[in-house]
């Protein structure tokens, strides 16, 4: 089995985010970054697939040179080659043209699974995937929570509907699956893994030598801002159980402080 | 890629690539498994056995030590960082790994032959085998070389009588490294199965430190130690030192880790804490006591970075791990202090660490060679005299 796991490196959540002055970006040079969230249970399920099944893992992101990083943090944790796209304005490509950069660096690949996060933290398209089965003729599944090898040719999924519903579905080989977080735990870098990481390799592509025909940005960014933060207080009334069950559904679901 | 944590010097550049990754990944583990169970292992005086087999998987024992024995190979700075991020969480956490790596893997690897490195230091590095290291009796603790315990020659062997006391995973550990006297008066260093008849280690009860840590006497009436399971390689009091020059140094790396988190527990209190209508962040008085725990924390993650350095380079003296452990001990100590101060009556809560790591750091204060200990072996080291012998 021959997997890619697509990995975005993103702002961490405990990160300061402050923006440019003319609002269009944000400030770099304060951001903490970190692998973003879902691709790390993506990048967990391609490694216990090759453990139980045998095969390759390989690590690829898009973006400026400190994204090389997410893909070391990979191969400390057993993957076994990196794909680092080299593009340090790859904030301004859209999804499709991103996409289109994707399917160029990926399509001599021949991979059997591209798995990537369900979506990124930071612009939350969830779409990469999908634009990926089309490109390069694969099939698709998306907000995918298991996995189960059925042979060479086919994988069976199950995938998260809406109301706490599952279904399972089944796939033929290649295809392009989004992982939802939760689905397994992530493992941690070993300190053997670490050591190993600089013998593996990362092939580099420059993102400007890959033909990008037609990857023109159909969307524009306008402005961003940060939300303002309002004082909000709200009453839950009924009786002790009722309170305590809103309570509850307001610190897991709203506030989530657990 | 940066040092995470308190860096007010910029010093990442100092690091390797995979010393920062190693800080990473065990900041990440220890954030997510150890700081959510830490709290009710100190109340229960517990230690969290579970996790013995993760330190294994995560590298984390031995992992200055080669390779080929299963460990990690990684320089002295890492082993630093790690100790840095344990002691981050509790002192009783990085004791464990302190033990296991620097004073019963390390032991058996400087001094040991290739049967028994080949047949311990793999269990030990996956945290199979849990070690403890038998050097302090009960009248026998800054002057070791008084030691009573005596190693008598028998056939096939030697027979253990003694006790040990103060000894950390004593209670839970497979294999002791054991230093006793054989009749010619000299010490030398024993690997002994804790299974063996007559050895017993009862658990010392009743500790306001080190909570999350075992800490036991061993127990030795004519424990039979096969010939081969004595270190061939070193006979002499340079055996034990040796072993506590490197435990020394993760000490100096960790206590610098406890007075960071105390740090930044005081800080974040104090600019939240409102008194008089503002953040008590800024009054000045608060002010000067942050700005002092920065200072010298600061100045403490200098000296251990330079001394690990050292100790990569092949340069290190022992004189320059005592002033590492005495001060970076000293300091998470004065530390744990001030932070109890900024965070007034909190300051003795359990919501906060600050009480635990202040209960902690009275232990480290004292073990792996007093405070005082390391004042005189420095000073000798400068004057040229000894003020104990």
């Amino acid at each position: 089995m021959k997997i890619c796991v697509l990995m975005k490196q993103v702002p961490d959540n405990d990160s300061a985010i402050i923006l440019s002055n003319d609002s269009s970006s944000i400030k770099l040079n304060d951001i903490t970054w970190c692998t973003n969230e879902s691709d790390t249970y993506a990048l967990e399920e391609a490694l216990l697939m090759k453990e139980a099944h045998g095969g390759e893992v390989v690590a690829c992101s898009f973006g400026r040179e400190s994204s090389q990083q997410v893909i070391k943090d990979a191969l400390a944790k057993g993957a076994d080659r990196g794909l680092y796209i080299s593009e340090e304005e790859s904030d301004g490509f859209d999804i499709l043209s991103t996409a289109k950069i994707f399917t160029q660096a990926l399509k001599d690949e021949n991979f059997d699974l591209i798995f990537s996060g369900l979506q990124s933290n930071d612009s939350g398209n969830a779409q990469l995937g999908l634009l990926l089965a089309e490109m390069l003729n694969m099939s698709h599944a998306a907000l995918v929570m298991g996995t189960e090898v059925l042979n060479d040719t086919r994988i069976k999924v199950k995938q998260e509907l809406e109301g706490g519903w599952f279904q399972w579905t089944e796939l033929d080989l290649p295809a392009s699956i989004t992982i939802q977080s939760g689905l397994n735990k992530p493992r941690y870098a070993s300190l053997r893994g670490i050591m190993m990481m600089k013998k593996k390799p990362i092939d580099i592509f420059d993102s400007s030598q890959i033909d990008s025909t037609g990857s023109k940005n159909k969307i524009f960014l306008d402005k961003m801002y940060i939300p303002q933060k309002v004082k909000e207080t709200t009453f839950i009334e009924g009786t002790p159980d009722e309170i305590a069950s809103k309570l509850g559904d307001l610190m897991i679901n709203d506030i989530k402080v657990f | 890629m940066k040092l995470l944590g308190l860096d007010y010097t910029d010093i990442s550049h100092a690091f390797s690539e995979e010393e920062l990754m190693v800080q990473k990944t065990v900041r990440e583990f220890v954030d997510s498994e150890l700081a959510p169970v830490i709290d009710d292992h100190f109340r229960e005086g517990s230690f969290p056995f579970d996790f013995v087999k993760k330190f294994g998987e995560l590298g984390l024992l031995g992992i200055n030590l080669p390779t080929e024995y299963g460990c990690a190979g990684m320089s002295n700075l890492a082993y630093g960082l790690v100790c840095q991020e344990l002691e981050r969480c509790d002192s009783g956490i990085r004791s464990f790994v302190s033990v296991q790596g620097s004073l019963v893997m390390y032991p058996i690897f400087a001094f040991g032959s290739d049967d028994q490195k080949n047949k311990y230091l793999p269990a030990l590095a996956s945290g199979e085998m849990i070690g403890c290291f038998g050097l302090t009796e009960p009248d026998y603790g800054s002057n070791p070389s008084g030691m009573i315990t005596r190693a008598t020659k028998t056939t096939g062997g030697y027979l253990l009588n003694g006790a040990k006391m103060w000894i950390t995973n004593g209670s839970i550990a497979h294999l002791a490294v054991v230093w006793a006297k054989t009749e010619d008066g000299k010490i030398h260093g024993f690997l002994v199965d804790t299974a063996s008849e007559g050895f017993s280690a009862p658990m010392m009860k009743n500790k306001w430190s080190l909570r999350a840590s075992i800490t036991s006497e061993l127990i030795f009436n004519q424990v039979f130690v096969p010939e081969e399971n004595m270190l061939p390689s070193v006979s002499g009091l340079k055996g034990p030192l040796s072993c506590l020059n490197q435990a020394r140094y993760g000490i100096g790396w960790g206590t610098l880790g406890a007075a960071m988190a105390m740090y930044e527990t005081a800080l974040n209190y104090a600019k939240t804490r409102i008194q008089f209508d503002r953040p008590i962040a800024g009054f000045q008085l608060t002010q000067e006591k942050l700005v002092w725990m920065l200072t010298e924390i600061t100045k403490a993650q200098l000296l251990a970075l330079q001394v690990g350095k050292n100790k990569d380079s092949g340069t290190l003296r022992h004189q320059q791990v005592s002033m590492l452990k005495r001060n970076n001990t000293w300091v998470a100590r004065e530390c744990a202090k001030l932070a109890r101060e900024i965070l007034g009556a909190n300051g003795i809560s359990g919501e906060y660490p600050i009480m635990r790591h202040l209960m902690n750091i009275e232990s480290v204060y004292t073990y792996e060679g007093t405070h005082d200990m390391h004042t005189l072996i420095m000073g000798e080291d400068i004057t040229g005299t000894s003020a104990i012998r």
